[in-house]
């Protein structure tokens, strides 16, 4: 009897427990609902929730959540507006997962949202994203040349704008002068520039013989770094070979000489040891772990990433370096064989968006005016540790000034963009998938077999073509 | 009188069903419904962004065509039964082995034993592959604790993950199995086994020819029940190994997670949705023949 009282106790508890569980997940979502649904606050004030990616490190020290907070409290609305901060903690895979799911329900749609502008076109299409034709129209600072052309035309679909773009890049060769004067690579004081992928390989091989628990070379490879996997790693490679990812009629490349080749290098990278564990590279805090610890801790050859590592080794950034400007260099990504251009770079970059299902838009787009305004912008391009959208913040002293960023401005006259149209985010996630076969092991003509039957499933066989 | 007995059942009737509806409401609205419209929706190109998010379309079989063709497909339906069946057998046979061990113990015995093993179960999916990470990291609690003994360290979580995955889902479930096996086992007559040994049957025997065959159908429901959670495990993996490295640990919901959410193909992962659900259909079916043959 006794027995029968205690299981029964024991039930009653853990359904309790449960019930409680389960209520209490529902209650958070309620809450963002309240949060971001209701455009008026309790006190009668409107709301503007804006949306971007936290890698859950620390907030305080996110450069999107300082630009916001500080441009908020110099904002002359402020008293007649409340601002909603809303992150989205999670890796750069899944953030455009939740996104895409926040966007299309009115419920839970936030007013003001980060896009990387390789998603945008996506989120575009599918008629989540306000056009801001007509808003930009009265934007004389969008109009009077004080945003690069070639930025505007990252925003642009089909002569319509979707968002103001507030950041780009470049991705190089990252190298850790020490190591790599220790590995006899460089004499002390030189500079380093590799002509080919050969001069790369070399350059690992020396430092895995001499500096024998350093990572010689450091590039995203995982599925969980999302489109870093694709852009700082496969597309720095890739495009190196000559080729493109689509071909003049816009049909995808899904099996070449050169897809293989670009898998073979990444391949020789991994099998001769000369990149990282995978337990360390196929985590979503990958570029983290390279560019906060192993980079500053001479634990690191060379990283192929882009300008904004720099920075979190700022003062005030996650992970500040004193005298980095010293300890590393910045080199061009060569092309496979040193063939002309000579060297091959990315660019990328984010705006901000409105949703359509935001209900305080054109108060949202005075807020990204004064976001965007000169003064509020400048503190912030330096704490991303980005290139910069605006002409005139460009001629700043205090942000020409700052390491590499010469260089890194550079490459962008060169750069080379990603495939501008609604599949390419798809595509980029079969081509995380290549990558991280490849590194763990599957053959490169293996990996590529599969490349082709997972495009082929979203853009169609006969969109697809074969060299 | 034999009118107003009907009259009377017939009440009864009334007042049962009126009571059924309730649920009868929960179960149309949260289990039939949706499973109708998986399956309509599996054979729509619907997804979560880009032109096809504003107006999907019918594509008949496509979705299930571009499936069955995908060499994927194949390899997450063969890494789904290597972890159903290694998780199976591990949490039965460990399962039983911890009740058998326990039975006829001393109270306060079982007292600290069981509670520390349901602890296990007990504990959300994801706190459990936390636990796993933590424990299984290279630099994790296992491997320094193999290195105070001068033993090399083991990539388990990379180098191993799919025996990982089963690692973890075997110690989150055994203590399921292990109630199971206990309730069946105290219901084992005593004066059988009494019998048994009088006959000069030693323990193993008393074990493979009395006691097993006294709990059959409990093995067999238990190992219905297992099949089906199993195949349903999405966090605990994803939270471990995402689905990788590679395909090695993809299985079949991380397969479906990846294509309807990750490539935003909703229409696609849907169809593979179906897919498990026929996996699923098919391991019930065949529990529940073996238990009807026993009847």
């Amino acid at each position: 009897m006794k027995k029968k009282q205690i299981m029964a106790l024991l039930m009653t508890s853990v359904m309790a427990f449960s019930m409680a569980a389960c209520g209490g997940s529902g209650g958070s979502s309620d809450g963002g609902d309240s949060s971001s649904g209701g455009d008026s606050g309790s006190s009668g004030k409107s709301k503007i929730t804006f949306t971007f990616r936290d890698d859950g490190t620390d907030l305080e020290t996110n450069a999107l959540y300082k630009w916001v907070n500080a441009a908020y409290e110099s904002w002359d609305k402020k008293d007649e507006v409340e601002l909603d901060v809303a992150p989205i903690t999670a890796d750069e895979g899944n953030y455009f997962t939740k996104i895409a799911l926040q966007l299309a329900d009115p419920g839970t749609c936030p007013d003001l949202v980060c896009e990387d502008t390789f998603q945008l076109p996506n989120d575009a299409a599918a008629g989540y994203l306000t056009d801001l034709t007509d808003y930009v129209a009265d934007y004389a600072d969008w109009n009077d040349g004080k945003y690069y052309e070639s930025m505007q035309k990252m925003v642009t679909m089909d002569d319509k704008v979707y968002g103001i773009p507030y950041c780009t890049d470049t991705r190089g060769l990252w190298y850790n002068k020490s190591v790599l004067e220790q590995a006899g690579v460089i004499a002390a004081g030189e500079e380093w520039q590799p002509e080919s992928w050969q001069d790369i390989l070399d350059a690992c091989k020396a430092i895995k013989d001499n500096c024998p628990d350093v990572v010689p070379f450091w590039c995203n490879a995982g599925k969980a770094s999302g489109e870093a996997t694709s852009m700082q790693t496969y597309e720095m490679i890739y495009y190196g070979t000559g080729a493109r990812l689509q071909d003049e009629d816009g049909k995808w490349i899904t099996k070449s000489p050169e897809i293989e080749e670009s898998l073979q290098f990444l391949s020789d990278i991994f099998t001769n040891g000369y990149g990282p564990s995978l337990s360390l590279v196929l985590n979503g805090q990958a570029a983290n772990t390279s560019s906060r610890e192993y980079l500053p801790q001479n634990k690191l050859g060379i990283d192929l990433d882009g300008i904004w590592i720099t920075g979190s080794w700022k003062e005030n950034g996650a992970a500040p370096w004193d005298g980095y400007e010293d300890e590393v260099g910045l080199a061009a990504m060569p092309t496979s064989e040193g063939q002309d251009p000579g060297t091959v770079t990315l660019a990328g970059g984010w705006a901000l968006s409105i949703p359509e299902n935001s209900d305080n838009k054109d108060l949202t787009f005075e807020f990204i005016q004064h976001m965007m305004s000169p003064d509020v912008y400048l503190q912030s391009i330096l704490d991303q540790g980005n290139i910069c959208t605006r002409t005139d913040t460009a001629e700043e002293e205090e942000y020409s000034a700052q390491p590499f960023f010469e260089t890194a401005t550079k490459f962008l006259e060169t750069a080379d963009f990603r495939p501008q149209n609604d599949q390419y985010s798809t595509v980029s996630t079969s081509i995380q998938a290549m990558v991280e076969s490849v590194v763990s092991g599957t053959s490169p003509a293996d990996a590529m077999n599969q490349y082709h039957t997972e495009v082929a499933r979203v853009v169609g066989e006969d969109n697809t073509v074969q060299k | 009188m034999q009118k107003s007995m009907r009259k009377k059942y017939m009440l009864d009737q009334a007042k049962k069903s009126v009571l059924l509806i309730p649920a009868m409401v929960l179960l149309l609205a949260f289990f039939i419904v949706p499973i109708i419209l998986t399956v309509y929706y599996s054979f729509t190109n619907m997804a979560l962004t880009g032109s096809a998010a504003q107006n999907f379309q019918f594509v008949g079989l496509d979705n299930y065509k571009m499936m069955l063709t995908d060499p994927n497909t194949l390899v997450s339906i063969k890494n789904t039964f290597i972890f159903l069946i290694g998780s199976l057998v591990g949490q039965s046979v460990l399962g039983f082995l911890i009740a058998y061990l326990m039975k006829n113990k001393a109270k306060g015995f079982r007292r600290v034993i069981g509670p520390c093993i349901l602890a296990g179960w007990v504990m959300p999916e994801i706190v459990v592959s936390l636990c796993c990470l933590a424990f299984f990291d290279v630099s994790g609690t296992f491997n320094k604790m193999i290195g105070l003994l001068n033993i090399p360290g083991v990539d388990f979580i990379y180098g191993h993950p799919m025996l990982t995955i089963i690692i973890a889902n075997v110690w989150h479930g055994t203590a399921f199995s292990m109630m199971n096996f206990q309730s069946a086992l105290d219901n084992v007559s005593g004066d059988i086994e009494e019998a048994a040994r009088v006959d000069g049957a030693n323990r193993i025997q008393t074990l493979v020819r009395i006691i097993v065959p006294c709990i059959k159908d409990t093995i067999a429901t238990n190992t219905m029940l297992n099949t089906l959670s199993t195949l349903g495990v999405f966090g605990l993996i994803w939270a471990l190994t995402g689905g990788g490295p590679g395909m090695a640990t993809n299985t079949l919901p991380i397969y479906m997670y990846n294509m309807g959410l990750k490539n935003f193909q909703l229409g696609q992962g849907t169809a593979i949705g179906m897919l498990l659900l026929l996996v699923g259909a098919v391991c019930s079916i065949i529990y529940t023949r073996v238990l009807k043959t026993d009847d």
